[in-house]
């Protein structure tokens, strides 16, 4: 999968169609920014309501510069899928700041920040097929039609599907349902894609081989990333830098 | 995903609609006629002396009576049914399936149509003398909720691994001693259930009452209604109310504490009869077959019945003027209302339901007391609705003058629809996983569109189906309708209730035959509304 010719302009460049906050910029790839460069979380909190009230996140800051990708490593029920949910914008954070680019982005709703998400069993949309799945992004973006088309064959070879796009969803298999999550997630170019958990669901050969996959795409792509998973050599695999996290709040 | 405070307030903004609906369509009516049922000017004595007439005795004796008689029977009948049903197939069991849940689609008014042309003196068990007599109410109870006692049952029973009766049979247990100490015990709350969701059914079976009861046999219902038509005392009818609502409660309190705990998927342990099985499989579904052939066949048998033989002489004068002082229209007019009614109803109820439906598929603390006020009107018999509507709306509202309006009928029957909607729509409508929506948001999709793109088109075909039910249970409510439909404006059950009840071949042979229109009409539209609600199944 040496997809590097995807097309794909450097790292940063807005989801496209989206004016929000964070003017684009030129970045090498990997640039390790000011502190203000790419995506900058602080003191960030999440609580579940009950009785008594859960605390799965309790204060974490942390900066990712542009084109880095970042591992959160920990057991489960340590909070790293919340924080991930929170920096994303699918889970409401009770405390605590997400910026990019220095622009605060804590009260801008999900769908205008540019971040994509894939999850750990992939949330294919049962009633698309693979091809109007990887274009959802697109749609909403409101690209042309012949330039989503593009983009969608573009991806599907990214991720070594050329020609599964009239496929219904459920006739896929595993590592494939978690390719065209991530095919879905890449197309509109989000300027920070979160993985949680994005192997989980697989067995341990194919689990090896798509987490090279993963880093190589992200690299050939250049786009900035934060994986949430429970599996170390999988952490070192993926990313460029590891973050511990251990009841809530990062580990060192 | 905790919700934005906007999205609070559009939570509040869509859902006083639903709110507004059952507030003057349900809750005013039902609660003021309540109201006036337990102290009208502050008498509670007035309300003391109703309920000790003895007529109002007897007819509470005969509702509890009759519930638990038809309880048991359907018990009975249906327990056999189901074990024959869910443990052996063979080449007509599917068959058999789909007709022994036909009774509980039908109106109810057609049910008691059927027994009377079984029983009634020309009837083909007529020399039975069970005319006028609560075995035939019975009978027609237990017709109509063996299918209930098969379903929830059954599917207990199919999810019930014969494996664990057969590890009973390794440690020493007989056939029965297995059968009593093993399955029995893991059927008991499906068997529990499915008795209290009878009992409530049975003891809101207005139609069937009022027409085979006759002058003879009296529940709480049918007093509610002879006070309110023939003897003018509407005092009397709201104590009475109150007596039924509080009877159906605890039967619901029954029903809601027993069904706790959903059965699992079928393990399909399903085989072909073998040796004495069959036997037995024979023995356990003859009795539900032939209750439920006997009548449907003495309908049709009636509804072809002529002074002179056979023919579909009754069936023609479905589109010709009646006698005078019979009905004010042709039979074919009020199945016109009845369809036109229908659609106004179901399009209500679509309102109403399809915006509950959406605000309550996530179970927040506010989604759970609105969906309690929705289902409310299936805790209380339509009866009640329908005198609750007749006795507030009966005069200038907001301006608007519903008084003999009618509006009214196509609101009472969405009133009574919504509750039964919403229980076909919320499963679907829950089944979505929030993560999809989040997946959509993530990429792009602005609240609006995630519903558009995610809710709206996966819940599309669930919906189409509730339509279907809505309008299928409109087009067959006979409860409420009788109490607002004007005389010049009847609908089809109403127009069969009165034709029944006039004397004369040629009355009663047209009442069959529109009874039997009308459960081929319902019968149409309900397989319409199964076929697109399992559709639903294979999309999610």
């Amino acid at each position: 999968m040496s997809g590097v010719d995807a097309g794909v302009p450097g790292a940063g460049a807005p989801r496209a169609g989206v004016s929000g906050a964070g003017a684009p910029r030129a970045g090498g790839a990997g640039r390790p920014g000011a502190a203000s460069d790419g995506l900058v979380v602080r003191d960030m909190r999440v609580t579940y309501p009950g009785r008594p009230p859960v605390e799965a996140v309790r204060g974490v800051s942390l900066e990712v510069a542009r084109g880095e990708t970042v591992a959160l490593l920990g057991a489960s029920g340590c909070g790293k899928s919340s924080l991930l949910g929170a920096i994303v914008g699918v889970v409401e954070p009770s405390a605590g700041s997400v910026s990019w680019d220095s622009a605060d982005l804590t009260r801008v709703p999900v769908h205008r920040r540019s971040f994509g998400l894939v999850f750990q069993d992939g949330q294919l949309f049962p009633h698309l097929t693979v091809a109007r799945n990887v274009a959802f992004g697109l749609e909403m973006a409101r690209i042309a039609r012949d330039e989503r088309r593009a983009r969608v064959a573009e991806l599907l070879s990214l991720v070594g599907l050329e020609g599964l796009g009239d496929r219904d969803v459920a006739e896929l298999s595993g590592g494939q349902r978690q390719r065209v999550a991530l095919a879905r997630s890449l197309a509109p170019r989000p300027r920070l894609l979160a993985l949680d958990e994005p192997l989980s669901s697989l067995d341990a050969e194919l689990r090896g081989r798509l987490a090279v996959e993963v880093r190589e795409i992200l690299r050939a792509t250049g786009t900035t990333g934060i994986v949430v998973t429970h599996d170390p050599a999988e952490a070192e695999v993926m990313a460029d830098r590891v973050l511990r996290m251990r009841d809530g709040v990062l580990a060192d | 995903m905790n919700p934005a405070p906007a999205s609070a307030r559009l939570w509040w903004a869509l859902a006083a609609l639903p709110l507004a609906f059952l507030g003057l369509f349900f809750l005013w009516p039902v609660g003021s006629v309540l109201a006036r049922g337990l102290a009208e000017g502050g008498d509670l004595g007035g309300a003391l002396a109703v309920l000790a007439r003895p007529r109002t005795m007897r007819a509470l004796g005969t509702t509890v009576a009759l519930a638990l008689a038809g309880t048991a029977g359907s018990l009975a009948l249906g327990v056999p049914a189901a074990w024959a049903l869910s443990r052996f197939s063979w080449r007509f069991s599917r068959g058999v399936r789909a007709l022994v849940t036909v009774p509980f689609v039908l109106p109810t008014i057609v049910v008691a149509a059927a027994f009377s042309a079984l029983f009634a003196r020309s009837g083909l068990l007529g020399s039975w003398g069970l005319d006028q007599s609560p075995v035939a109410i019975v009978l027609a109870l237990v017709f109509f909720n063996v299918s209930v006692v098969v379903r929830i049952v059954g599917g207990a029973w199919e999810a019930l691994s014969p494996r664990l009766a057969d590890a009973a049979r390794t440690l020493g247990a007989s056939r029965a001693r297995a059968f009593w100490r093993v399955t029995m015990p893991a059927l008991r709350p499906a068997i529990v259930s499915a008795a209290a969701v009878v009992m409530l059914f049975c003891s809101t079976s207005f139609a069937l009452v009022l027409v085979l009861g006759g002058s003879r046999v009296r529940t709480i219902e049918t007093e509610i209604y002879l006070q309110v038509n023939q003897f003018l005392d509407l005092r009397a009818a709201a104590v009475l109310a109150v007596v039924q609502v509080a009877f159906v409660g605890v039967a619901l309190a029954v029903s809601a504490r027993a069904g706790r705990g959903r059965a699992p998927v079928a393990v399909g342990g399903a085989r072909g009869p073998r040796g004495l099985e069959r036997v037995g499989v024979a023995a356990a579904l003859a009795p539900t077959l032939l209750l439920m052939a006997l009548p449907l066949a003495a309908l049709v048998e009636r509804s072809l019945r002529t002074a002179d033989g056979h023919g579909f002489d009754h069936y023609a004068a479905l589109f010709a003027q009646p006698a005078r002082g019979v009905l004010p229209v042709p039979v074919w007019q009020a199945a016109v209302n009845s369809v036109v009614t229908a659609l106004v109803a179901t399009a209500l109820a679509a309102a109403v339901g399809l915006v509950t439906a959406q605000l309550v598929a996530a179970r927040t603390r506010r989604a759970t007391a609105l969906e309690g006020v929705a289902m409310l009107p299936l805790g209380v018999s339509s009866v009640v609705v329908g005198l609750g509507l007749l006795l507030t709306l009966n005069r200038s509202v907001l301006g608007v003058d519903l008084r003999a309006s009618w509006w009214l009928v196509p609101i009472a029957q969405a009133v009574v629809a919504l509750p039964l909607m919403l229980r076909v729509l919320l499963p679907a409508a829950r089944a979505i996983d929030p993560r999809l929506r989040a997946a959509a948001a993530t990429l792009g999709a602005s609240p609006w569109r995630v519903w558009w793109n995610v809710d709206a088109r996966l819940l599309r075909s669930a919906a189409a189906g509730a339509l279907v039910f809505a309008f299928a249970i409109s087009l067959g409510e006979f409860g409420a309708t009788v109490f607002v439909a004007r005389p010049d404006r009847p609908t089809l059950p109403t127009a069969i209730a009165r034709l029944l009840s006039r004397p004369g071949i040629e009355n009663v042979g047209m009442a069959f035959a529109a009874a039997v229109l009308l459960a081929l009409i319902t019968g149409g539209v309900m397989l319409l509304s199964d076929r697109l609600r399992t559709r639903v199944g294979a999309e999610l």
